[in-house]
Formats: structure tokens, sequence, C-alpha cells
């Protein structure tokens, strides 16, 4: 393995290799506050075309516990906002000997012409692709389910989970519909037929447009963000009857199986898609996805780069 | 001894009987069997087919305004090279063909490149902006007599504004090419909607949006009685509703790109904008609609949507690459191998699809004439058993966005003849 | 590999050999227990340490030679070292394997790693980094079923089963029960290109 680019391009057996592997560097770091000296002389560069303090602050925090030379490049104040294009900056990372890309990007595929245009041979790992994929956000939701769920099993079987949401423009819910269907879960989208794909049905998961009717099938209940832009009338009619029919507060939260958890990728929309007093009740593990998120990166970083790096 | 004079011997006419064809002075002088060269000098064409040369009724030749891209010189060198003796030049230039003035240009600098006829097409709108009609009339009265009309790269979307055109050109017995793309339903499209689009995350570009404005238009074609045709036709349902204009006697006609026929849109899983194109790749099921449709006749003609685009303009990111793809040098070969299986499909139809049609379409009356005594010595040859690899590098447009490079094509254009002038001989261009 | 090698000149043609059977390592191991108890005399202050893979049997074999010489429960526990190596780039990632330090920790106490086999010596480098992330130990030592030489760092074993002088084109492996199903340890002609400098 070399880059990390899609859910749909890891086994199941390389998801686990990568869970496993995180779980057992949280174990070496003591939850990741200890520093390892594994990729000391390589260079991580974070290229980030798209705000995201969270993500961009997880994968630097994940490079420096492993030692590596971390690079922020970030689009404002750069050449990049200058209109530079994506060709040129691969070039220059490539002069800088850049081992890996961390790449967050707009364009659906920005990761992959990265890894696969012929522009550079660094590892790159995708930090989120416009509404394509955001592969270690879905591996951190993974070893939170994981975690609380099925701590002593191999896969997901018998679990079902639920995605609530704006499934269309987030790559965090394709990315997890992929990746948990794949460990065996049962996934059901829940959301507004405006913000669903269409031939979702062909998709590894099931549908409904009704949350009260699924929640008590839930093992755990993933709330997406909707976003600002969203809300302006066109994909449905406004934020209020969004988060009457589809947001969790503590009525719908208690009708949830008792050992249901509740996630949510962050950063949370609080009163529209989740109430606050669910997002920071006890079955939420939401501050537990953040600490994940930090430990798949770890993983991904030393999968990718820890060795000997295989010519693509 | 005259000029443009040969004598082609042992070509099979439409791939059917073997005829020699003498040309004398850029006519075809005689056909007919064991014909005496004489002093002309012999073309060996046995093994070969010979057919009218080509007509493509949209081309982009980017000139005025892009000519990194294309020039048309280079476009017209790549449009012989491909076997065609007339292209259409689309009015998407900068600055716009909406004027006398910039058809007037363009079809000079097309005589003074000499290699094929290049029809300018006039804007259907002023900028292309879809607000007020160009100069339709002087357009058609100019030196350029524009008879094909079109916005392409827009879509004519205002219905007041097409029905206005189609009942305008009437005057001068023209014809509106419209770009069938709904504007709204298509903000920000990237790919056909479909399964692969969602899991893919592109913007979906839905087969409604264009056949939406298909229904819309031939109802207006119908109502004013004019000539409507339909560019670069991509869905099956699209077919379906030609085919139903067609029974009810309107007006229509429609093309469809070599690149509608043989490709599909799970070539953009690669992310590899060389596959980014309007109207997008479609679906199987699509492309084999459009295959029978075009041997059926539903669509009338094949035209290559040739969009040259500089190496920068798809060596980027998906979403920041320009749509289109090159066709003039591939479209004989692709054609071929994407209606090698379907059913009733032969060197004769192909004849009519890619130039018959389409030169009546445009009304170029000295093109798309049959191989017969009496007619101008337009003629392609063609090599049914010899492959051609596509090599961007070596092909004579300026741009390189083919999506067949490394793409075995089943035949070659050996030799082509405009106005019998012996233009490209062995594949390559003379001199 | 068992097929006869033929390595860099000057060299004899090798195959490969078994040179210690169950008996034989059974033997050295409960020679090396002893030693042990010997040496560091309080055994209630001991934490056994085994480098994964082969070091974690061989480090429960030992505590259990302890208990039976001693009377007395040493706690054992596991060391991966990957993480901390400065050979990583010179071969493909490998997965991780555990970590399980006891929960006495490893403050003030006498600390054994063990390994399989004792050669350039940078496995226990990184196994010392390592063990700084989990404590400070009073002392820390080697014990190694084999010592073949070859040592590219000042590092030198407490407790040695068998002393193995080898060739740098032959490879050592040593086979236990509980992971390969027999105790044995052979020598092999390496496959070249595998091993690079280490």
């Amino acid at each position: 393995m070399k880059h990390l680019i899609s859910v749909q391009d890891l086994s199941r057996n390389d998801t686990l290799h990568i869970l496993d592997t995180a779980r057992e560097l949280d174990r070496v770091t003591n939850g990741g506050s200890k520093l390892l000296p594994t990729l000391r002389g390589r260079t991580v560069v974070n290229l980030f075309y798209e705000d995201s303090t969270r993500t961009r602050l997880s994968f630097e925090r994940a490079a420096k516990r492993l030692s590596a030379d971390v690079v922020t490049f970030s689009a404002k104040g750069s050449s990049v906002s200058k209109g530079e294009s994506l060709k040129d900056t691969a070039l220059t990372l490539k002069a800088m000997g850049a081992d890996m890309i961390v790449v967050r990007h707009p364009s659906p595929g920005a990761a992959h012409r990265l890894a696969h245009a012929g522009w550079l041979e660094s590892s790159v790992i995708n930090a989120g692709d416009g509404k394509h994929e955001h592969p270690t956000q879905a591996l951190a939701d993974a070893l939170t389910i994981r975690a609380h769920l099925r701590p002593d099993a191999v896969d997901f079987d018998g679990l079902t989970i639920g995605i609530v949401g704006d499934v269309l423009h987030s790559r965090v819910a394709r990315s997890n519909i992929f990746l948990l269907s794949s460990l065996g879960a049962k996934v059901v989208v829940v959301s507004p037929p405006t913000l669903l794909p269409v031939k979702i049905e062909n998709w590894p998961c099931t549908v409904s447009y009704s949350l009260d009717a699924t929640l008590p099938e839930l093992d755990a209940i993933m709330m997406l963000r909707v976003q600002q832009e969203r809300m302006n009338g066109t994909f449905f009619p406004s934020e209020l009857e969004y988060s009457r029919a589809f947001g969790l507060n503590r009525a719908r939260a208690a009708s949830l199986p008792d050992h249901a958890i509740v996630l949510h990728p962050g950063p949370m929309n609080r009163g529209v898609e989740i109430t606050a007093e669910v997002a920071d009740g006890i079955r939420s593990v939401i501050t537990d996805q953040v600490a994940n998120g930090l430990k798949v990166r770890m993983a991904a970083m030393y999968l990718l780069i820890g060795g000997e790096v295989n010519v693509a | 001894m005259l000029p443009n004079s040969y004598l082609i011997v042992g070509s099979r006419a439409y791939g059917e009987q073997v005829a020699d064809i003498r040309i004398t002075d850029g006519i075809i002088s005689e056909m007919g069997s064991d014909l005496e060269p004489g002093n002309l000098p012999v073309i060996q064409g046995s093994g070969l087919i010979s057919l009218p040369a080509l007509v493509d009724l949209h081309t982009h030749l980017r000139e005025p305004g892009r000519e990194d891209a294309e020039t048309i010189a280079s476009g017209s060198r790549a449009a012989t090279l491909g076997g065609f003796s007339a292209v259409f030049a689309m009015a998407n230039t900068t600055p716009v063909a909406d004027t006398a003035g910039v058809v007037e240009q363009v079809w000079r600098i097309g005589r003074e490149a000499g290699l094929v006829d290049v029809f300018p097409i006039g804007a259907v709108s002023v900028g292309l902006r879809g607000e007020a009609l160009a100069e339709l009339g002087a357009m058609a009265a100019s030196a350029a007599k524009v008879t094909v009309f079109s916005d392409d790269g827009n879509c004519v979307s205002d219905p007041l504004l097409m029905r206005r055109a189609l009942e305008y050109v009437k005057t001068f017995d023209g014809v509106i090419a419209q770009h069938a793309q709904d504007p709204r339903l298509t903000q920000g499209s990237q790919m056909n909607e479909g399964e692969l689009s969602g899991i893919l995350g592109l913007t979906g570009w839905p087969a409604v949006a264009e056949e939406a404005i298909i229904a819309r238009d031939v109802l207006l074609a119908s109502h004013v009685d004019s000539r409507l045709h339909i560019c670069h036709v991509s869905t099956s349902g699209s077919v379906a509703i030609i085919r139903w204009a067609k029974e009810m006697g309107i007006r229509v006609s429609a093309e469809v790109t070599p690149h509608h026929l043989l490709l599909t849109e799970d070539l953009v899983s690669s992310f590899d904008p060389v596959y980014k194109v309007n109207p997008p790749l479609r679906s199987r099921a699509d492309t084999l609609a459009l295959r029978e449709a075009l041997a059926d006749g539903t669509i009338d003609i094949v035209a290559t949507d040739h969009a040259p685009h500089p190496h920068e303009s798809k060596d980027c990111e998906w979403d920041s690459a320009a749509f289109g793809m090159l066709g003039l040098e591939t479209a004989l070969g692709v054609v071929v191998a994407a209606m090698a299986e379907t059913p009733d499909w032969s060197w004769r139809t192909l004849s009519d699809r890619m130039s018959v049609a389409p030169a009546r379409i445009g009304r170029a009356v000295n093109h798309g004439r049959p191989l017969a005594a009496g007619e101008p010595a337009h003629i392609v040859l063609v090599d049914p058993q010899r492959t051609r690899e596509v090599v961007p590098a070596q092909l004579a447009s300026l741009s390189g966005n083919t999506p067949y490079a490394g793409m075995t094509l089943p035949v070659s254009v050996t030799d082509v003849f405009f106005n019998g002038v012996h233009q490209v001989r062995g594949g390559a261009l003379n001199g | 590999m068992t097929e006869p090698h033929n390595t860099a000149p000057g060299y004899p043609r090798i195959a490969s050999r078994i040179v210690a059977d169950p008996d034989d390592i059974s033997r050295a191991l409960r020679r090396l227990s002893h030693q042990v108890v010997e040496n560091v005399k309080d055994v209630s202050n001991l934490v056994i340490l085994g480098i994964p893979t082969r070091g974690v049997p061989l480090a429960q074999r030992l505590a259990k030679n302890i208990e039976e010489i001693e009377g007395f429960t040493v706690p054992v526990g596991s060391l991966d070292v990957t993480l901390f190596r400065d050979d990583l780039r010179l071969r493909p990632s490998k997965a991780l394997e555990q970590t399980l330090i006891p929960s006495v920790g490893i403050d003030d106490k006498v600390v054994i790693l063990v390994d399989d086999v004792l050669f350039s010596g940078r496995t226990i480098r990184a196994a010392l980094d390592a063990l700084n992330e989990y404590g400070r130990p009073a002392v820390v030592q080697l014990a190694v079923l084999v010592d073949r030489g070859h040592r590219e760092l000042p590092i030198r074993a407490d407790y040695v089963g068998k002393n193995l002088p080898t060739s740098l084109s032959e490879n050592v492996s040593v086979h236990l029960s509980e992971i390969d199903s027999v105790d044995q340890v052979i020598i092999q002609p390496k496959e070249q290109s595998i091993e690079g400098t280490a």
C-alpha cells in the first residue's frame, strides 16, 4: 500500500490491519501522548486547499508523534490562492523531497490525481476530496465503533449503523458507508431524498426516510453536518423542518437501544442535526472519534512510509 | 497533362464492387473496370475501400482566440488526415462568430489553408449569451454563406429565443443546431448522473437535462415548422424523443459523436480529465441505444465535436479541467470500432452518416456527393486491414487531448483527394 | 532454501543445517535460567520482557524455569521495538506486534530483555529506546538464545544460550514450538538482497 485515497481501495484485511496498528500505536504511545522516533528524517507535507483546522491539526500531530518533519502548505496566503495549479504545487513539493503528502482539496479525485498523474512519487493520503471520500475519518469512526461495540471481535457482523443527513454532499458518509459495510455492518442511511445520491439503492446500504422508525434498530448512529449553504431552501424547506424530521434530540435518543452510541464527525451544528444535550450526553462518543482520528492517522503514516517505500 | 488528375485502380467503392476511378482536373470523370491509365499517375487501391470524403458538422477550430489549442490551418490538417473534405466550425471562438465579419474571417482563413472547406457556423445569440438574436441574416448573406447556427457550448435555454431563432432562419433555409443542456439541471455538473457519479462524489449531469430540452425543441420546431438539428445526442431517452418526433414528421435531425458511440462513463473513475466532455460519457445502455439509432437513421449523422484543449487544461484535477476531446483524426476508426457489432451497418451506411447526410443538413452542396462521374473528387481511401495505434504526439492537432491514446483503431485512412488534389498519401500529409 | 547455495567468492557452498534440537534448546534455557537466578539474587524485583516475535515465548519459558527454581512468579511482558528501529527504511513496513508491560511497571526493576538471536545489536538498541518510554529500570540486562556475532553496535548479552559463529552469508532461524510447532535452530544460506546491510 503506497497511498490512502479511497476506502474502496482497502480490502477487509487492509482495514483491519490499519485498525490493529492504530490500537497498538495507542498502547505504545499511551494514547498518543508519547513521541516515537519512527518517521525521523521523513517529511510529511500537509497540503490544505480548504480550511479544516481540526483535520489539519490531527494530521500534524500524528506526524509529529512519529517524529516526522511536518510542513504545512495552506492554500490561503500562499501561491495556491494566487492560482498556482495543483500540478505546479506538486512539482514544488517533489523538489522539497516530500515523503508523504496529506491533501485536502475541494475537487473530487484531487488526491487520486496527485498520487497517479505522474507529477511526483510521494505517498498520498486523502484528507478529504470534495464530495468523494475522507478515508481516515471513516477509519477513526470504525475504530470508535469497534472500541465501544466490538472490543473483542474482528468485524462488525450483526451491527446496524445509521448514517443520518446529507449523504449527497458528504465525503464522510461515502467513506463510512463503504468501510463499515465492508467490515460486515448493516448500514442504514436516513435522509430526505433531496440529500441522497441517485441510485444509492445500489450501494451497500439500505435507505430510510424516517429517523423515528429507524432508531430502535440502531447500535450506532452517526449524525452528519448540515452545511449552511444547503439551507437555502432548495434541498429542504427550512432548517427547522429539517431538524424536526432528522435532528437527534433527547426524545429520539431515548428510543435508541440502551447500548447504542452517537457519533458525529464534526464540526457540529448544535441545535440543527443534533442537540447539545445529546452531543454532550452519555451515549456520545464524539470526543473518542477525535482521539481515534489521531491514532488511525499515525497508523496510516507508519504503514505507508514507515518502512521501505515501494515504487508505485 | 491536366493537374489533379489520377487513376485510382482496384478499390471497392463503398466497400462493394471493385471500380477504377478516373479523376480529371478535380472531377470524377469516369468510373468502371479496367480503365486505361493513359499518362495518368496510377494510385494502387486494391484492398482499399473508396468513399466520398467525410463531412463534419461539428468542429471546434478555436481560431480566432485560442490559437494555442488549434488554428484553422492545424484543424484543417487534422481534418484531411481524418478523411474529411469539409468541416463546420463552431461559433464559440473569441470573439464569438456572431457577426458577418467574424464568419467571413474564418471562412477566408479556411480557404487559405486550402485542405478542406471550412464552413463557419454562426452564433444564435449575441455573444452566445442566450439573450438577443445574433445577426443571422447578415451571416447567411455574407461570403461565408452561413446556413447552420448554434450557441454550442451553451444551450439556447430560453424557449422564446429558441422559437424566434427557429422562425427566423426559415427565410434562408437555415438550421438551428441546439446544444441540449438545461443549465439549471446541470449546475456544476461534472459527469453522467448515476450510481458512479454518486460514488465518485462528482456532481451529476442527469440525462433529463438533455432530454427535456430536446422534447421542448422538437415541439417548437413542429409548431413553427422549421429545421432543428440536435448536437451530440448522448442518451437513450433523447433517442426515443427524436424517434417519436421523426414519426410525427417533425423536421429534426440529430448527431452523435464517435466518443459517445464507443466510450462509457466508467472511464471517469480514473479521474483523468481526458475523459471529461460535454455532454458527459454515459452508460453502456446509452451507448448501445445510440449505435442502434445511428444504424436505423433515427440519428442522422456522426459529428466529431472535435474540441482541442491545451495540455494544462487537462493536466489538473477533474473539476478544473476543460470539457472536450479531439475527434477529427480518429473519427472514422472509432466509428468503425464502435459499430462493428451493430446489425445493419455497412460502409454504405457509414458513408451516409459521415458524409452524405451531414452535407445535406449543412447545405454543403459540393460535399457528400456520390462516387460517380461528374461529381467533385472528394475521395477518401480506407485500408480496412491496417490497424492504427493512436499516439497523441503524432496527431496533427496542436492539442493532445485524445481519449484514445494507446488504443488500436481497426482501420486507417490511407489517401485523401480534395478537389482532386492527392493531399494525403500513405496516411500522411503530402509535402 | 534447502538447496546448496553458491555465495560470494571465498565462501564454501553451504546448505541448511540444524544446529540445535529441542534438547539443546531446553538445556540452554535451563542453564541460562540458573545464571539469571544466581546473578540477580533478588528475583522478586525482576521483570522479563520478550521481544516479539520469538523473544516472547522464550521469555515465558525463562520465567517458568525461574519459578521452578525459586518458587516465585516473575512478571512477563512483551516489548515490540518496530517503531524504534533505525533500519525501518530497509524493508517494507511490518505489522506491529503487541507491547504488554506488566502491571508492576518497570521503574526501579531489574528488566531482562529476551530475544532469540543477537546479531547486529540494532534490535536491542531500539528496545532500549522503547524501554525509555515506559519507565526507568534500575538495571537492564539481555538474554538471548543464540549469539551469532557480527555486532554493529557496542552491545553484548548478559546471558547467552548458545554462541554460534556464522558467516554474513548465512541466516540463523530459531523455531519454537509455541509458534513453529517445533524447537530447533537452523543455519541456512541467506537469500540474497533480503537482508541488505543488516
